[in-house]
C-alpha cells in the first residue's frame, strides 16, 4: 500500500498531505457559517453585511451549465467552507514563530518561507487552506509604500481601499460561483501599489489545499495606482485524494492611469489519477479592469492541473488606449477536462487586445478554448488579434474552439485564427534521428509549440513551467 | 399567441384530410411546439438572434392557418430571364406549378402525400412547428444515373394577399446513386410581415452531386427561417451558395452530415445588408468518417443599422481521421451602427486532421481607397470597386458558369 502511494507520488510530487490540527467551520453553507468565517477573521460589520448580501443573492441564482465539461452535482452542504491550521489562530508575528510543520510543507513544495533562504527577491504570501500563514519581505516592500498582505489583514488595516475596490470588477451579482465566493471567501492576497512606484520585486502567492472535504475560496485584489507597475505570480497545489474538491476563487485587478499589472499563474492542482478519480474542480473568476487611460493588464497562465478547469481571465478595457493581453497554455491528460479562454471587452477608444492560446490534449481528455471579443460601438479604432492553436495526441481526446466575436464598430479591426494539428511524423523522426528518445522529442516539440506563451513568464517560473509541461504529458506518447 | 395556435391547429385538422397516422404525428409535434415556443436568446443557437423577440416586434397578430383551397395567380414576370430551367412554383405556400419540360420522363418522381417521420430526434422547435402546420409534404426523387439537363428553380412567391401569416414548407430531395441536380431557390415577396418557415431535407447518395443556390434578394418585411439538412454518402459533393440580402430577417441553418468516405461539402455565402436587416447563417458540418472535406467562406457588407451573424461549426468524430476542414468569415462594416457577430467553432476528436478557421471584421481599407482615388476614381466609385472585389471572391467559387453569371447579374457585379 505504502509502496503504491510512493509510486503514485512520482506522478504528482505535490500529492502529500501535511498532518496538522485544523479548526473548521461547521459543515455546509448557512448564515451561521458565514458569521463564523467573518468572526474568525475579525472582520468589521460592513464586510459581514456584504457577505450576507451575496448570500441572499445566491439563493436566487442557479449554477451555469453551458460549459463543455459536465460534472456530477456538487452538494454545497457537504463542504467545509473554512479550515485553518490550529497554530495560526493567533497569527504569528514573524516567520520563526510559525508551526514547523507548515514551514516543512512549504519547503517540500519548494517555497522556503525564511527570507535568508531565498535566492532571489520574490515576496511570497502563503495561503494554506483558508488562511494566509505567512507573507515574506514585508518590510522591504513597506519602504516603497507597497502594501502586500493577506486580504483579511487588509480588511482590518486598510478598509478604505478594500471597501472602494472589492466587488468593483466582479460585482456581487455576477454568476453563481463568483457570488458564492463573495459570501464565503476566506483568504487571499491584497496588493496596493502607490502612484508612480515600480514594485521592486515579484510578488507571489502560493495556494495550498491540505484538508479534505474542504473548498478553497480565495479572494485576491490587486490595485495598481497611477503610473505604477507590478508583476504578480500565483502557484497552487493540493494533495492526492479520491474526492473532488472545489476551488472557487475570485481575482480582481484594477489598473488606474498609466499603470500596468502582469499576472501569471502556474496552476498545478491535483488532476486526479489516471482513471479520472479525484482531483480539484478549478472554477475561478478572474477579471481585470483597465480603468485609467494607457493602462495595461496582462494575464499569463499555464494550466496543467485540476480535474476540471473552468475559467476565463478577462480584461475590461474601459480607459482609452488601454491594453489587454492573454497568454495561455492549457494541457490536459488522462481524464482531465478544461474549458478555458478569455474575454476582452473593449469599451474605450484605441484599446488593443491580444490573445494567444495554446491547447494540448492527450489521453482521454477534453479541451475547449472559449473566448469572447466584444467591441462596443464607442470603442473607436480598437484592435484585437486572436490566435488559438490546439495540438492533439491520440484519437481518444478532444480539442474544441468556441470563439465569440462581436463587432459593433466599423473603425475597429478584429482578426481571429485557429488551427488544430498533431505532432507530425517528420518532426518526430527528425528529433529521434538526432538521438532523442520519443518522449524527449515530444517534449521538445511541445515546448516549441508553447514558446510564445512561456516567454511571457518571469524567468524562474518559465523554467518551472517548462518542466511541468514535460511532466504533464509523460506517458502520453506511444 | 398560444390560443391562436390552438384555434388554428384545430381549423387545419378540420379542413384538411390528413391520414390518421399523420394527424397523430402532427398533434405530437404541435404539443412539442406549444411546450417550447419560439426560440429565444437563452438557447445557444439563437444567442445572437432572438427570434421570439423579432417576431413579436415585427409581426402583429400572427396567425397560423392558411386556406389553400383556392389557386393563386402566378406573376410570370418574376421568372428568371435568360436561363432555361425547370420550375416548381409555390405561391403563398401553395404549390401552383410543377414543370419539368427539359427532362426525360420517369427519371424524376414527385410524391406529395407522405407520412411524416414519427420521431426525428430534434429539439428544434421550429421543426415542430413546421411538422405540425405543413399542409403538404413533398418529395422529389432523381433516379439513378440521371443528371438533370437544366437547373431546377423552386420559386417561393408571396403576394399582397398574405399578411401576418405563418407559412410552412417541407421538401425532401433524394438524389439516387450517380445522379446530379442543380437547384436554385428563388424567393420573391410582395407580402408584408409574415413568418416563413422552410425545411429542406437532402439525401445525396453515392457519387451524386448537389448544387444548391439560395437567392434572397428582393427587399421585403418578412421573417424567415430555412433549415437545410443534408446527408451525404461516399464520393458525393454538395455545393451551397447563399445570397442573403432581401428579407428583414432570415436565418439559414445548414446541417450537413458527411457520412461517406471522400464526400465533400462547400458552403459559400454573402451578406449584403442595409437598413434594419438582420441576417444569420448557421452551419454545422459533421465529419463522421475518414477522408472527408469541407470548405466554408462567408463574407458580408453591412450598411445603416444592419446586423449579420455567422455561426459555423466543424465537428470531427474520433473516427474521422484525415479530415480537411476550413472556415473563413469576413465582414466590412460601413456605418457606426452596424454589427457583425461571429462564432466559428471547432469540435475535434480525431488527431490526424487539418482544421482551421479564421474571422476578421473591420472597415474598408483607407489606403486602397486612396490608391484608387489617386488614379482618378471618385470616392463612391472607389468604395464600390473595393466592395465588389471583396464579394466577387465568394461568387467566383460557384462552379456552374451559367449560374455564376446569373448571380453576378443579380448582384450587379461586373468583371
Amino acid at each position: 500500500m505504502r509502496e503504491k502511494q510512493i509510486d503514485k507520488l512520482k506522478d504528482y510530487k505535490y500529492g502529500f498531505t501535511t498532518d496538522i490540527e485544523n479548526i473548521r467551520a461547521p459543515k455546509g453553507l448557512s448564515k451561521e457559517v458565514i458569521e463564523f468565517i467573518s468572526k474568525a477573521k475579525k472582520e468589521p460589520k460592513w464586510m459581514l453585511d456584504w457577505r450576507m448580501k451575496a448570500f441572499e443573492r445566491l439563493k436566487n441564482l442557479k449554477e451555469p451549465n453551458w460549459q463543455k465539461p459536465k460534472y456530477p452535482k456538487i452538494d454545497y452542504q457537504d463542504i467545509y467552507y473554512y479550515s485553518a491550521p490550529k497554530s495560526t489562530s493567533t497569527k504569528p508575528k514573524n516567520i520563526d514563530e510559525l508551526d514547523p510543520k507548515l514551514l516543512e510543507t512549504y519547503k517540500k513544495l519548494g517555497i522556503p518561507l525564511q527570507e535568508q533562504q531565498r535566492l532571489n527577491g520574490i515576496a511570497v504570501d502563503a495561503v494554506f487552506d483558508s488562511v494566509s500563514v505567512a507573507t515574506t519581505f514585508k518590510d522591504k516592500l513597506n519602504e516603497v509604500g507597497v502594501i502586500f498582505c493577506s486580504i483579511s489583514e487588509a480588511i482590518q488595516k486598510h478598509p478604505e481601499l478594500v471597501k472602494k475596490y472589492i466587488g468593483s470588477v466582479i460585482p456581487l451579482t455576477d454568476h453563481y460561483f463568483a457570488t458564492l465566493n463573495s459570501a464565503v471567501f476566506t483568504d487571499g492576497s491584497f496588493v496596493y501599489i502607490p502612484p508612480g512606484v515600480r514594485c521592486p520585486m515579484e510578488l507571489s502567492t502560493y495556494f495550498r489545499i491540505n484538508a479534505s472535504q474542504t473548498g478553497q475560496f480565495e479572494r485576491t485584489l490587486i490595485i495598481a495606482d497611477k503610473g505604477s507597475y507590478v508583476s504578480y505570480l500565483e502557484g497552487c497545489t493540493a494533495p492526492m485524494r479520491d474526492e473532488n474538491q472545489l476551488h472557487a476563487a475570485n481575482v480582481e485587478l484594477v489598473a488606474l492611469d498609466d499603470a500596468e499589472i502582469k499576472y501569471s499563474t502556474v496552476q498545478n492542482w491535483y488532476p486526479g489519477d489516471e482513471n479520472g478519480k479525484g482531483g480539484i474542480y478549478n472554477f475561478v473568476t478572474k477579471r481585470g479592469l483597465c480603468k485609467g487611460t494607457n493602462s495595461k493588464i496582462s494575464w499569463t497562465q499555464v494550466e496543467t492541473g485540476s480535474a476540471i478547469t473552468w475559467k476565463y481571465p478577462s480584461c475590461v478595457l474601459q480607459g482609452d488606449n488601454s491594453i489587454g493581453e492573454f497568454y495561455s497554455i492549457a494541457i490536459t491528460n488522462n481524464y482531465q477536462k478544461a474549458d478555458t479562454g478569455t474575454k476582452m471587452i473593449h469599451l474605450g477608444k484605441n484599446t488593443k487586445s491580444k490573445i494567444i492560446s495554446k491547447g494540448i490534449s492527450a489521453g482521454f481528455s477534453d479541451m475547449t478554448y472559449r473566448g469572447l471579443v466584444d467591441i462596443s460601438s464607442k470603442a473607436k479604432n480598437s484592435r484585437n488579434y486572436t490566435q488559438c492553436d490546439s495540438l492533439l495526441m491520440g484519437n481518444k481526446c478532444g480539442a474544441h474552439t468556441v470563439p465569440y466575436i462581436k463587432n459593433k464598430n466599423p473603425e475597429s479591426n478584429i482578426a481571429h485564427e485557429a488551427t488544430t494539428s498533431k505532432i507530425s511524423e517528420e518532426q518526430l523522426y527528425y528529433c529521434q534521428q538526432r538521438g532523442l528518445n520519443p518522449e524527449e522529442a515530444v517534449g521538445l516539440i511541445v515546448n516549441g509549440f508553447c514558446k510564445e506563451v512561456l516567454q511571457q513568464l518571469p524567468m524562474e517560473f518559465a523554467v518551472e513551467a517548462q518542466k511541468l509541461v514535460g511532466i504533464s504529458l509523460e506517458g502520453s506518447v506511444g | 399567441m398560444e390560443e391562436q395556435l390552438k384555434i388554428d391547429f384545430e381549423k387545419l385538422l378540420e379542413n384538411s384530410n390528413f391520414s390518421k397516422k399523420n394527424a397523430e404525428i402532427k398533434r405530437k409535434n404541435f404539443d412539442n411546439f406549444i411546450e417550447k415556443g419560439f426560440p429565444n436568446r437563452r438557447e445557444e443557437n439563437w444567442k445572437f438572434s432572438d427570434l421570439n423577440q423579432i417576431i413579436s416586434k415585427n409581426i402583429k397578430n400572427l396567425s397560423f392557418y392558411n386556406d389553400l383551397s383556392k389557386p393563386n395567380k402566378i406573376d410570370q414576370s418574376i421568372y428568371i430571364d435568360g436561363l432555361e430551367h425547370n420550375k416548381l412554383v409555390f405561391v403563398n405556400g401553395r404549390i401552383e406549378k410543377i414543370e419539368f419540360d427539359y427532362e426525360e420522363k420517369n427519371k424524376i418522381e414527385i410524391l406529395d402525400d407522405l407520412v411524416l417521420e414519427k420521431s426525428n430526434n430534434t429539439t428544434n422547435s421550429l421543426l415542430f412547428l413546421n411538422n405540425a402546420f405543413v399542409s403538404k409534404y413533398f418529395k422529389l426523387i432523381v433516379k439513378k444515373n440521371y443528371s438533370l439537363q437544366k437547373p431546377l428553380v423552386i420559386y417561393n412567391i408571396t403576394n399582397k394577399d398574405l399578411v401576418s401569416k405563418n407559412i410552412n414548407l417541407k421538401v425532401d430531395i433524394f438524389l439516387e446513386e450517380n445522379s446530379s441536380l442543380k437547384l436554385i431557390e428563388f424567393s420573391n415577396d410582395k407580402s408584408t410581415t409574415n413568418f416563413i418557415n422552410i425545411n429542406y431535407n437532402f439525401n445525396v447518395q453515392k457519387n451524386s452531386i448537389l448544387k444548391n443556390y439560395k437567392i434572397d434578394n428582393n427587399s421585403n418585411s418578412n421573417i424567415k427561417y430555412c433549415f437545410n439538412n443534408i446527408s451525404q454518402d461516399a464520393n458525393s459533393v454538395s455545393e451551397i451558395f447563399l445570397l442573403s440580402s432581401g428579407s428583414e430577417f432570415i436565418k439559414n441553418e445548414i446541417n450537413c452530415n458527411l457520412n461517406g468516405k471522400y464526400s465533400s461539402a462547400f458552403v459559400n455565402g454573402v451578406f449584403i445588408l442595409n437598413e434594419t436587416k438582420h441576417h444569420e447563417i448557421k452551419t454545422n458540418i459533421n465529419h463522421i468518417v475518414e477522408n472527408t472535406k469541407s470548405y466554408q467562406l462567408i463574407k458580408g457588407v453591412l450598411e445603416d443599422t444592419s446586423k449579420a451573424v455567422y455561426q459555423g461549426k466543424i465537428f470531427v468524430d474520433s473516427k474521422a481521421q484525415k479530415t480537411d476542414g476550413y472556415q473563413l468569415s469576413k465582414a466590412i462594416l460601413l456605418n457606426d451602427n452596424t454589427e457583425f457577430n461571429a462564432k466559428p467553432e471547432l469540435e475535434i476528436y480525431a488527431d490526424d486532421v487539418k482544421c482551421s478557421h479564421g474571422s476578421a471584421s473591420g472597415s474598408l481599407n483607407e489606403d486602397s481607397i486612396f490608391y484608387l482615388m489617386s488614379r482618378g476614381l471618385n470616392y463612391k466609385e472607389a468604395k464600390k470597386l473595393l466592395i465588389n472585389g471583396f464579394l466577387l471572391d465568394v461568387v467566383e467559387k460557384i462552379t456552374d458558369s451559367e449560374i455564376k453569371n446569373l448571380i453576378k447579374n443579380i448582384m450587379s457585379l461586373k468583371q
